[in-house]
């Protein structure tokens, strides 16, 4: 276990002391800053609408916000997991690490822990930012905070143990490339199925439930956004929810949850047994 | 010359720890895709003792050494290093490695580097080390700013971090310039002192020639000889600077002399003045003698063109 903390602690200190973190404190306080004007311009702009209305606008664009900030999460883990561990077996900082007395899986568990750390706690700082700032601007709260910030911390979880299954294959670029490109392309796939869901259509509802089991990212996206919702709106605008991207009518259920940790450890299995048998 | 190490697995089971050797490698074989890498290597690095790894480029040398420390698994063969099989992770505890290709967390600082390595071996950081490589006044700089020769340095003091037993250095000068060698000529006198077993790669033969007490030579993935200096480089030689050499003369220096212009090279005899009274009493001008010996870089491009 000696092992797996000490290279937790040793891939956080990377995420502090790389670019990554700079770009990424740059990019979140431009995405807050940038919601902070407009959550005060909701209320300046639409004075006329109902309480019910401005909180639906409310939960709305928080929502887009998180998503930014989702979206960051996952982009910054993604690209930090590829050069984490393709970056170092390329560049040869893995040979003297892997020459200790040490485990590859428990190196690989620790690199995973602190992507997972660091991840975590990105989504709780600026999570935590960005309700406040909703809330001092148009007086909004959501439901379930917590909830819906540990599902988007699931989410980049999910996303950075995928990054660092391709990077146990693939270069370090690529992996984030295709680790990034697999989350876009799971969002729209759902989106596209909850067009599916309102049609009635369900073989293009299918598409977002397979993507959804496959990729579990934009899963727990929804469950997170159900989360940030005020659960009243659904009923008052149920037509508003029907195949929208940024609102969610339904909660996460207990079963995809399971799946969704159960994919993970399949996931991180399955990086384990690739590093494993690499040789370096 | 030796094919193979004399003790096998089962003869070291029996003994503890400290007596078996460093490194014991039992036919070592490993093959990527069509072409076969290593092919039934084995050898012995005793404790203490400084072996040096020859070979042409491709010959396998860093794949042995990579399968020795298990960061490339052998189709086949056994490998214990230091008492222990190579395949638990516990037998490397004590050993040091500085790799071919040597880089190290450029965010962090040298020192922190060390401490790195310390604790994932298991052992408080030896602070002289960064002194021993001339890096003591560098110890809390960022690696990301140092020269390969620097880094190269580093990796030394990686190496012998964690008080190894044994110490695997590939190519460890290739980044260093005269004065670095000298410095890692003297590191490896030193650790054989301290009874550290030392496992050398390079190219450098002359610095082999220096340090090394055995020697293995790899052609092609297989050892194409092995054995000490004495044993490879054969019996000492004498060369003489002979003028007016007659019939009588070139007898007396014996059948086997090989001449090369007014360079005569003849097997090291027991009496070198009487050799040398002898050939001036046959009106031989004798204007130098000197001690003459195989040096290793021509024994080692024989055995290569023979093995070829």
């Amino acid at each position: 276990m000696t092992t797996v903390f000490t290279v937790a602690a040793l891939t956080l200190r990377e995420a502090a002391r790389r670019r990554v973190l700079r770009s990424l404190a740059v990019l979140t306080v431009l995405l807050l800053a940038l919601s902070a004007w407009g959550f005060s311009r909701i209320d300046a702009e639409f004075g006329g609408l109902t309480s019910g209305e401005s909180r639906l606008v409310a939960a709305l664009v928080l929502n887009l916000v998180m998503f930014g900030l989702s979206l960051i999460a996952a982009l910054g883990t993604a690209f930090l997991a590829g050069p984490t561990l393709a970056g170092e077996t390329e560049s040869g900082i893995a040979l003297a690490v892997l020459a200790r007395p040490v485990r590859r899986r428990s190196v690989l568990l620790g690199k995973w822990l602190g992507l997972v750390v660091f991840g975590s706690g990105f989504v709780a700082v600026a999570g935590s930012a960005q309700l406040m700032i909703t809330w001092v601007t148009t007086g909004y709260w959501p439901p379930a905070p917590l909830t819906g910030l540990a599902l988007l911390a699931a989410q980049a979880i999910a996303l950075l143990t995928l990054g660092l299954l391709l990077s146990t294959a693939v270069s370090p670029m690529a992996s984030g490339i295709v680790a990034v490109g697999l989350f876009g392309a799971t969002w729209i796939a759902g989106v596209i199925g909850g067009f599916g869901g309102a049609l009635g259509n369900d073989s293009i509802r299918r598409i977002g439930t397979v993507a959804h089991a496959l990729l579990p990212t934009d899963g727990l996206w929804r469950g997170a956004m159900h989360a940030f919702q005020d659960p009243t709106l659904i009923a008052g605008f149920s037509e508003a929810f029907k195949g929208h991207p940024f609102l969610s009518a339904t909660p996460l259920s207990g079963v995809y949850l399971v799946w969704s940790g159960v994919w993970v450890v399949i996931m991180l299995s399955m990086a384990v047994a690739a590093f494993q048998h690499k040789d370096l | 010359m030796t094919a193979g190490p004399a003790a096998g697995p089962q003869q070291t089971a029996g003994e503890t720890t400290a007596q078996s050797p460093a490194v014991w490698a039992g036919n070592l074989k490993k093959r990527y895709r069509r072409r076969i890498a290593v092919d039934g290597v084995s050898f012995i690095v005793r404790r203490g003792e400084v072996v040096g790894l020859l070979g042409p480029n491709g010959a396998g040398k860093t794949t042995v050494i990579k399968m020795l420390l298990g960061l490339v698994r052998p189709d086949a063969g056994e490998t214990m290093l230091l008492g222990r099989p190579a395949v638990d992770p516990r037998a490397r505890a004590r050993v040091g490695y500085l790799p071919e290709l040597f880089r190290y967390q450029p965010w962090l600082t040298a020192q922190e580097v060390l401490t790195l390595h310390a604790r994932l071996a298991g052992v408080p950081a030896d602070r002289d080390v960064l002194e021993a490589v001339g890096l003591a006044d560098r110890a809390g700089d960022r690696v990301g700013g140092f020269s390969k020769g620097m880094q190269q340095r580093l990796g030394l003091a990686v190496a012998l971090a964690a008080r190894p037993e044994l110490v695997v250095l590939d190519e460890p000068t290739s980044a260093l310039d005269p004065i670095g060698r000298a410095d890692v000529r003297d590191l490896l006198l030193a650790l054989r002192q301290r009874n550290v077993a030392v496992l050398l790669n390079s190219h450098l033969i002359g610095e082999v020639e220096r340090v090394c007490d055995r020697v293995v030579i790899l052609d092609r993935g297989k050892v194409a000889a092995s054995g000490t200096l004495a044993e490879l480089l054969g019996g000492r030689q004498l060369r003489l600077h002979l003028d007016g050499v007659g019939p009588e003369a070139a007898a007396r220096l014996g059948a086997e002399a090989a001449r090369d212009g007014e360079w005569w090279t003849i097997a090291l005899p027991d009496d070198v003045p009487t050799l040398v009274s002898d050939l001036v009493s046959l009106g031989v001008r004798v204007s130098a003698v000197e001690p003459g010996r195989v040096s290793l870089e021509d024994r080692l491009l024989t055995i290569l063109r023979e093995a070829r």
